[in-house]
């Protein structure tokens, strides 16, 4: 038996959780750095899991045994190039959140910590489930520990509970359409197990229940990546959300709705992807544009940052249709769609990578002021000049400036998309403009160019509560630095990761014709 | 069969008597009132634990195609012929099933009742016999043997419900509960005497082969007679529309009774039903299916719906639990004709009830513990529970996870089983509706959570969990988390147990 990597990265948080429980509550201390440190095993394992990955191979370091033998539920586990990076992207971001919250979290210490080290499981098993009924079980894992991040820690002024509920409601929805497709499609194929079920065509023979699972799907993972109209939910369980649960919610929990996308609704149902690609399409260019629009809105930081996010995201969704709108072998098409799938999917690490980093920059200027108006600030490069540095380098790769992280997904995308929908690319580059807009515009120039002035900084600023120092403190740089470095290595040098996620992404488009 | 065998084969019942009125008897052996109440509540626990003994003694004896229970005692008094009762997979579950009720709410109710009455030794024998009555409902094969089983449980349940006679609302409630609950055995009874009148018979397999063999002459009154019989177990069961007793009784009746009255009649009334339907009259799946579904949509809309309003925990988990049993529902209405399935919707209801056992017992007890502090259930009454008692509050947590059907718990594998048996029937409308009423159903649980999770205790005191509580609470929790995550005991037994029935069709 091979090291069980998958059944390591995925239920080590759990025994954290135990753990955490068992720690007396006043013993804060304790509590966080030994969840910091017990996160770092899953992230080491799967660096580990990385440099013994076999690009050239398919689903590698999988893991089976039988769970439920008479509903042939597996407890069936697998890593290839499209999960890899999210994985890693999962234990990254949880262990710098962790880290974060060390230093930021006052209240509540204990459950906090055990709740995010339960997220951390919920979302790592959705990324490496392989049995329709165990990724739906760690789908819904995750949903809860979430739900009370938001509700707990959101701030009183945010209105977190009803923020909470409206994310729990929205995304349960979809879950339990979902959940009937599932069903449908176990009693048309006799098996959960997800790369199977492609071969045997899933509820082939009656062709209206097919439409009717296909949607019921789209709509769990469109509800989660989210989509417009789906989206409504993601500004208010981003603006309520404490920091480190913002950071997670774009970096990560968005990505399992973009994750199933790949995983099994284009497989399970390529055809009728196909068919409905076109309108699709036109819902990514909508949540492309109008996410931007209504970013430029915005003058909550964090929410801009929230609806950047549905933006974002419609560039994953853009290429993923571009991806699925022809299925055919011809070899340039192939590499085109090729190309728009591995940017969708470099999109959505890139997008966490960024995002996430986003987040933890309000964080940093919300910890010190108690507010995100932007209209309240100005003026900061002078006094924060670190701040504004790495918030202008994070803004610059959310953008897509060549030589960032953004740029190659982003490019990549519209690469792909140009040669197959080459109208959908026109109209998309609109946002990529828009997005310069909100970030250069709102961003930049309102909260760090401008005249500074002191009473106005005074007023916003609480010294009593605030006892590192007034630049970014040493933990907030700490926390940025390796986003800071992947937002560069992805810029600059993609050779690696895009290695990876290209094997995967065209043995499954072969395996669609 | 001989006296011997006979004896055998009723022993959990006769244990549960037995325990039941020596429970009556030691009330009043025993002296000292502070330590009467605990006393007798380990007693009548220890009479559960040797009714559990008693039914897996019996277990292996019924075989794969049960076995008559009947005692040969010459001509007049049923006899081989005509036995009243039986012994196979269905009522042994049944059995199980009551006694792990019987024994969660022995486990919970003693510091309730140590706080609200004198009289102890009572509470405790009439619960004892209520679930007795569970067991005989269960294993009864012939009209008037259900009919009786049935009122015996009635009876039991009204005595229960008023049993704070000086509390006003107790009282109201068992006043309601009896008339509501005295009307629809009327009916019942009426749907019986047609069944018979019909077709000669009072015994189920009989009465569904006079049917099979054509010689009903008035076979048009089956129907109305089904619909009949439907609506005196849909009163047990607090089927929409006769439903409206359960949310005043659950309300008024002592937090302990409403915990038994939402798990043991409605599963009464379920084990009835299920036999009735399927070994009476499987001629008739048509249409009592259709009739099902249809009272299952209304059931699992109007639960949800009104308990959306609710601010008394007690009537809000009346509501939701009109709503759960209108997803068992589903099971029977989407009942598979074939048994080779993984879901004959038959299995799926049995783990949903089993699931729901723990669950509802589970959240009951909780609200029992907040209400001995409390002195009432209010919404409020729940504030910053996360603070004062975490163990109970994580507790009810996912139980409120598991009504909602949120793997991995034990309510997300019943949903699983009985929404399979409608897609596999396709029957969608019904799997649909199902799923939504789950999601409607999140918001007024959420109401719960919202104080006991966000809420902020000023100054509120600890609550104290006592260790009999603590073994409700924490066995309930175990076992639903359990039912999801070691699954495969529990459906082979539920799938075991329906497998008996399904050999008539």
């Amino acid at each position: 038996m091979d090291f069980p990597f998958l059944t390591l990265i995925t239920f080590i948080p759990l025994v954290g959780v135990v753990i955490v429980a068992l720690i007396p509550a006043n013993r804060e201390r304790e509590i966080k750095w030994f969840s910091v440190v017990l996160s770092t095993i899953p992230l080491v394992l799967s660096i580990v899991m990385w440099a013994l990955f076999d690009p050239g191979q398919g689903m590698q370091f999988a893991e089976e045994a039988l769970w439920i033998p008479t509903l042939d539920v597996y407890y069936r586990m697998g890593v290839d190039g499209i999960s890899l990076p999210l994985i890693f992207l999962t234990t990254l971001l949880t262990t710098l959140s962790l880290f974060y919250s060390a230093y930021t979290i006052k209240v509540r210490v204990k459950e906090f910590f055990a709740l995010f080290l339960l997220l951390e499981m919920g979302m790592i098993g959705v990324f490496v489930a392989l049995d329709l009924v165990l990724f739906y079980v760690f789908w819904e894992i995750g949903l809860v520990p979430m739900f009370l991040l938001i509700g707990i820690w959101g701030q009183p002024k945010d209105r977190p509970q009803y923020s909470a509920i409206k994310f729990f409601l929205y995304t349960l929805v979809g879950s339990v359409a979902m959940l009937l497709a599932f069903i449908g499609i176990y009693l048309t194929t006799g098996t959960w197990n997800i790369l199977e079920i492609p071969m045997l065509g899933p509820l082939a023979g009656n062709p209206v229940l097919a439409v009717a699972g296909f949607w019921a799907i789209f709509l769990a993972f469109a509800i989660k990546v989210p989509m417009f109209p789906f989206h409504t939910w993601l500004p208010d369980a981003h603006t309520a959300a404490p920091t480190a649960g913002s950071v997670i919610l774009a970096g990560v929990l968005l990505k399992l709705g973009g994750y199933g996308f790949i995983r099994i609704l284009l497989p399970f149902f390529p055809d009728l992807f196909k068919q409905f690609a076109p309108f699709i399409g036109i819902i990514a260019l909508i949540s492309m544009i109008y996410g931007a629009l209504v970013s430029m809105a915005q003058w909550d930081l964090k929410r801009l940052i929230a609806y950047s996010s549905v933006s974002h995201m419609g560039y994953f969704t853009l290429g993923l249709v571009a991806a699925a709108a022809r299925l055919v072998a011809q070899d340039p098409i192939l590499s085109s769609r090729a190309i728009a799938l591995d940017g969708a999917i470099l999109q959505m690490f890139n997008h966490g990578i960024i995002t996430g980093g986003l987040f933890f920059l309000v964080g940093v200027i919300y910890e010190r002021t108690h507010t995100r108006d932007l209209k309240a600030f100005g003026g900061l490069s002078a006094k924060l000049p670190i701040f504004y540095g790495v918030m202008l380098m994070t803004g610059l790769a959310s953008l897509g400036l060549p030589g960032l992280a953004g740029f190659i997904s982003e490019f990549l995308v519209f690469r792909g998309v140009f040669a197959i929908m080459p109208v959908y690319a026109i109209i998309g580059i609109i946002a990529i403009v828009l997005t310069a807009a909100y970030i250069l515009w709102k961003i930049i120039q309102y909260v760090f160019l401008g005249e500074f002035s002191e009473e106005k900084w005074s007023a916003i600023f609480d010294r009593e509560h605030w006892h590192f120092s007034l630049d970014m403190a040493r933990f907030e740089i700490i926390t940025m630095v390796p986003l800071l470095f992947f937002m560069l290595l992805v810029g600059i040098y993609p050779a690696p990761i895009l290695a990876v996620i290209n094997t995967a992404s065209t043995a499954l488009l072969s395996s669609l014709l | 069969m001989t006296l011997n065998h006979f004896l055998i084969l009723l022993l959990p019942e006769i244990t549960l008597t037995v325990a039941a009125f020596l429970v009556f008897i030691l009330d009043m052996l025993v002296r000292g009132d502070e330590v009467r109440g605990s006393r007798l509540q380990w007693f009548a626990f220890l009479g559960v634990l040797l009714t559990l003994a008693a039914t897996i003694l019996v277990w292996p004896l019924a075989g794969a195609s049960g076995l008559p229970i009947s005692l040969d005692v010459g001509q007049g008094f049923g006899g081989d012929a005509a036995p009243m009762m039986v012994l196979d997979g269905l009522s042994l579950f049944f059995k199980l099933f009551t006694v792990l009720v019987l024994a969660i709410v022995v486990l919970s109710a003693g510091e309730y009742v140590r706080m609200h009455t004198r009289f102890r030794g009572e509470f405790y024998a009439l619960v004892l016999l209520a679930g007795l009555s569970i067991m005989l409902a269960s294993a009864s094969t012939n009209l008037v043997m259900i009919y009786l089983s049935i009122e015996f449980l009635s009876i039991t349940s009204y005595i229960l419900t008023g049993y704070l006679r000086d509390d006003a609302r107790s009282t109201e409630a068992a006043i309601k509960y009896f008339i509501y609950g005295a009307a629809a055995s009327a009916v019942m009874l009426y749907g019986f005497s047609l069944l018979y009148g019909a077709t000669g018979a009072t015994g189920l397999v009989e009465i569904a082969t006079a049917l099979a063999t054509g010689s009903v002459t008035l076979r048009w009154l089956i129907f109305p007679a089904l619909v009949m019989v439907l609506a005196g177990l849909g009163f047990k069961i607090a089927l929409v529309p006769f439903h409206q007793w359960s949310p005043d009784a659950y309300e008024g009746a002592p937090t302990p009774v409403t915990a038994f009255l939402s798990v043991g009649p409605k599963a009464a009334g379920f084990a009835v039903l299920i036999r009735f339907l399927i070994v009476a009259l499987p001629a008739f799946q048509v249409n009592w299916s259709a009739v099902l579904a249809g009272v299952a949509i209304v059931t699992m809309s109007l639960g949800n719906l009104v308990a959306l309003w609710q601010t008394n925990v007690k009537r809000l988990l009346a509501y939701s639990s009109i709503a759960q049993a209108g997803y068992m529902l589903i099971g029977l209405a989407a009942l598979a004709p074939r048994a080779d399935s993984w879901t004959t919707g038959l299995n799926g209801l049995l783990l949903y009830l089993f699931a729901y056992l723990f669950t509802n017992l589970g959240a009951f007890a909780v609200v029992i513990a907040v209400e001995n502090r409390s002195g009432s259930a209010n919404l409020p009454d729940f504030t910053g529970l996360l603070r004062r008692s975490p163990f109970l509050a994580v507790a009810m947590f996912v139980f409120l996870l598991s009504l909602i059907g949120i793997p991995p718990t034990g309510g997300f594998m019943g949903k699983l089983f009985v929404f399979g048996a409608a897609v596999q029937r396709q029957m969608i409308l019904l799997a649909v509706v199902g799923v939504l009423n789950s999601v409607i159903s999140v918001y007024y649980y959420y109401r719960i959570m919202q104080p006991m999770l966000f809420g902020q205790a000023d100054g509120a005191e600890p609550i104290r969990v006592t260790p009999s509580m603590g073994l409700a609470v924490g066995v309930s929790l175990a076992m639903v988390l359990v039912i999801a995550l070691y699954a495969e005991p529990f459906i082979r037994l539920a799938t075991e147990s329906a497998q008996v029935l399904a050999a008539s069709f």
